[in-house]
């Protein structure tokens, strides 16, 4: 394949046929675009992965140990023993076909083997031919398949075209998640050594240095000493931000991304504007310096170990409680597995937000806030002064990133801040928001740049709906609370829903909080000067 | 190959059940034996089957939460879509088990020119899957009559509000149609649709065949061969107390139909009817919101190896130093750096 640029209209116009060729046929062409390259050596090595090796997806031989088959086998067996879910999801499917369409892979692509029933299928049919009776005695006709390395292709190939989004799960008549079926698989994947560059790099370096870009604890404080800068710049005070600092009541962690890429930190410096303007007695911390949690998209082992830092970190600073930026998986993680795998955290405090004195019982537990939550309570109580018409130069829609959509559940708290922060604020179609919101297209790991064309594809539903209300409303910004979100839409709005920018709910906040002392504000966070269309008013 | 396996099977039942007639003695063994056996397989593998699934774990709380969460009391959360109560979990389940809540919201996406995708409301699969179940049951509780002396009230009930439209005698039931017409329904959204031809398996054909065969028998040996029902209740009611006699002159029909039924029956534990009991176990539907609220327990959870904060500062120490970020052993190691 050559690297020409497929037009965004050639790439609407998707194919939806299905091939005369039957799906048991497990061959797939890795095209360029469409996959991600493997683990580097070192990396796989940092994490002490099975079969560390330099191999390439394009490669004939993919240098599988010699008893592969056992070890999947195994692992396979091992993991229906340890998840309901998974023998589950593999018994019950009738294949009904509601989940076909729901999977912005699927529309994107056009390839059958993209439908969420057709993923876990490719997994089932292994399955039926070890663990089951009716594939052991009929075989194909059972829709069962001999496992062999072309089969592992196809895995590889698949797994890694799932984001994990969790979407086809809202309208399984069963509930079947292809989340699990995709994170399953990929564990068995990685037990022959089969894992991907963007998703054990990112890992390794969670693991050695606290965050997925591998930035050493002094380039950290630069670049928050830069979001410092840039604050004074812009409002005239100087905020303080706190590192590593024991005894404070609170310690934020934020995916890293806020801290290391544009349009991400404007999302940075909305949090330490807020976190300064109500006095807030918090940390940064180094070692635990990231949210986000690579390990989840690699397997539960990993998830667990880098998700440990942030209780590890609570306990040596002698915080109170913890409270968590703008991510998206990384909320599925402290959310549904955080206090499963590292609490409970009894050295912490039930979290009471010290401004308002609201007890956040929903995280009781965990003792883990989402920042979310702790502004609309801020805003709900008064104690924010807000002037909207600072951000008038948007035209507002919010995308609900997956995880806080449909693993969480947090819908109405980011609407809440944006409706006082913003006066411009328009929804997309219901069937593309809250809990039916389409993924960016580039999430659990499938954000590297070599998978583009497959992230196009992907982001193509979700970019189809901001199109849609550019058109009707002239929306220009897409707010969201996920980092890699952040990371990845500019391309793809770029791409799909040209002139539609991407910013952090907490970026829109900074630009409408009125701070004490502060000079009149020329700029926006982005440096760019301030428009305003309506009369400032003060919310509050 | 998948449409024609599954057909022959079930053309192999019906010829199989001929034998009742050639050799009249064989029908204590399609009267009695086989309904006994097909009854307990179904029984024991049912059990085991769901045993299977419970004796696994559930190691993460992973609900899909389809809408707001119980965060403060000023905003309302979804005690259903996202349920944080076990009452919210029943109705959940309810809503599921009854009504279809997940494939009711289906839509179809669909592209409006080159340009706009658009996703419509597509609610048939819906309404054939809940007309075919509901149709099943009440079919099911109907045939009790066979079974009780004197017969279960509701099953009277039941039968004299299906036998309303009394279209020709002997009473046609109207769930016999609606059965009829949402699995065929099935069956030709099943062949027409390439999407869904695609992804079918030929135990998906067997099953549609197997519960249209069983439907059709079960008209046509009442409306058409006018099956002697006294006898196959006398069958029924001795097969039940454990006291089995065959009535003789039952019929071909009857034992066709009956055949039918018990290799649906016996096969159902090893098939994808098994959601039926799955649907109570799976994890995304039945656990409640809570998990940063009350703290979810994995059985299996168990140490991994992790990078310490002491392992990370040994690694950091100078730097952290020297950008005067705090570290916990500055003594040992950069007192002389520090400032």
């Amino acid at each position: 394949m050559a690297d020409k640029i497929i037009k965004p209209e050639e790439m609407a116009g998707v194919d939806y046929h299905t091939p005369h060729r039957d799906w048991t046929n497990p061959s797939v062409e890795f095209i360029k675009g469409s996959y991600c390259y493997a683990a580097p050596l070192k990396n796989q090595e940092i994490l002490q992965l099975p079969n560390p090796r330099q191999w390439n997806p394009q490669d004939l031989d993919w240098k599988l140990p010699p008893d592969y088959k056992r070890i999947i086998l195994n692992g396979m067996k091992d993991r229906l023993e340890k998840y309901r879910s998974l023998k589950l999801f593999l018994d019950i499917c009738v294949r009904c076909g509601a989940c076909a369409d729901k999977c912005h892979y699927y529309i994107g692509s056009g390839d059958p083997k993209n439908m969420p029933v057709m993923r876990a299928e490719l997994l089932r049919s292994v399955y039926r031919r070890y663990f089951t009776i009716g594939g052991r005695l009929w075989g194909k006709l059972a829709g069962a398949r001999e496992l062999d390395e072309q089969i592992i292709k196809e895995w590889y190939y698949y797994f890694y075209q799932c984001s994990e989004c969790r979407r086809c799960s809202v309208f399984c008549p069963y509930g079947i998640d292809t989340c699990e079926i995709t994170m399953l698989g990929r564990e068995l994947l990685n037990l022959v050594g089969c894992s991907t560059e963007w998703v054990v790099s990112p890992a390794s370096n969670c693991f050695r240095t606290g965050n997925h870009l591998g930035i050493p604890p002094h380039a950290m404080k630069q670049s928050l000493e830069s979001a410092q800068d840039d604050i004074k710049t812009i409002t005239g005070i100087e905020v303080e931000v706190p590192l590593n600092k024991k005894g404070a009541e609170i310690l934020f962690v934020a995916p890293s991304g806020d801290l290391f890429a544009s349009p991400a930190w404007f999302t940075l410096m909305g949090y330490l504007m807020l976190f300064h303007e109500i006095g807030l007695d918090y940390t940064f911390s180094t070692y635990a310096s990231e949210g986000g949690n690579f390990g989840l998209f690699h397997s539960a082992e990993v998830a667990k170990s880098l998700n440990a830092k942030i209780y590890a970190e609570a306990e040596r600073l002698k915080v109170k409680w913890i409270l968590g930026g703008e991510c998206g998986h990384m909320w599925r993680v402290v959310h549904q597995y955080m206090d499963t795998f590292n609490g409970p955290p009894s050295f912490l405090e039930e979290p009471a937000s010290p401004i308002t004195g609201t007890k956040f019982d929903n995280a009781r537990s965990t003792k883990m806030v989402h920042i979310c939550e702790f502004t609309a309570d801020l805003i709900y109580n008064g104690k924010l002064k807000l002037d909207p018409g600072r951000n008038d130069k948007w035209k507002v829609t919010y995308h609900d990133s997956c995880n806080p959509a449909r693993a969480m559940g947090l819908l109405e708290e980011p609407r809440y801040i944006i409706n006082h922060i913003c006066n411009h604020f328009y929804e997309m179609p219901e069937n593309t928001i809250r809990e039916r919101t389409f993924c960016c297209g580039s999430g659990a790991g499938l954000g590297s740049d070599e998978n583009m064309e497959m992230r196009l594809r992907g982001g193509y539903p979700r970019a189809n709906a901001v199109q849609y209300v550019k058109e009707k409303h002239g929306v220009n910004v897409l707010a969201c609370i996920c980092a890699i979100d952040k990371a990845t839409f500019p391309p793809l709005l770029e791409y799909w829903a040209p002139g539609v920018e991407t910013a952090g709910v907490h970026e829109l906040l900074g630009n409408a909080l009125i701070m004490q002392g502060e000079k009149p504000r020329e700029t926006d966070l982005r440096g760019e000067p301030l428009i305003t269309n309506t009369p400032s008013e003060s919310g509050g | 190959m998948r449409i024609i396996w599954p057909l022959i099977a079930v053309i192999a039942v019906i010829l199989l059940a001929l034998i009742s007639v050639v050799v009249p003695s064989s029908q204590l063994i399609f009267g009695v034996i086989v309904p006994y056996l097909a009854i307990s397989i179904f029984i024991a593998g049912f059990i085991y089957r769901v045993i299977r699934w419970a004796s696994s774990p559930v190691p993460f709380n992973i609900p899909t939460t389809c809408g707001q969460e119980a965060s403060f009391d000023w905003i309302k959360s979804d005690k259903i879509e996202s349920p944080r109560s076990n009452w919210g979990i029943a109705c959940r389940m309810a809503l599921e088990i009854f009504f279809f809540r997940s494939l009711f919201r289906n839509n179809n996406m669909g592209q409006a020119d080159q340009q706009r995708l658009i996703y419509g409301g597509s609610r048939w699969l819906w309404l054939g899957g809940l007309a075919f179940h509901w149709s099943l049951l009440i079919i099911l509780i109907r045939h009790l009559r066979y079974f009780t002396e004197p017969v279960f009230p509701p099953s009277l009930w039941i039968s004299s509000i299906d036998g309303m439209l009394q279209l020709a005698l002997p009473a046609l039931f109207i769930s016999d149609f609606i059965i009829l017409a949402a699995v065929s329904y099935l069956l030709i959204r099943r062949l027409v649709s390439s999407r869904i031809r695609y992804i079918s398996l030929a135990s998906d054909y067997l099953a549609l065949f197997l519960i249209l065969a069983v439907g059709i028998s079960g008209i046509l040996m009442r409306s058409l061969f006018k099956v002697d029902l006294i006898a196959v209740k006398e069958l029924g009611i001795s097969v039940i107390t454990f006291r089995p006699a065959v009535p003789a002159g039952i019929g071909l029909p009857f034992y066709i139909h009956l055949l039918l039924v018990c290799t649906l029956i016996a096969y159902f534990p090893f098939s994808k009817m098994m959601h039926a009991g799955g649907i109570f176990l799976s994890p995304t539907r039945n656990s409640k919101n809570d998990s940063r609220r009350v703290r979810h327990i994995n059985p299996w959870n168990r140490p991994v190896r992790v990078h310490t904060y002491a392992e990370y500062e040994d690694e950091f120490r100078q730097p952290m130093i020297k950008a005067g970020i705090p570290v916990d052993l500055n003594n040992s190691a950069g007192s002389n750096d520090g400032r």
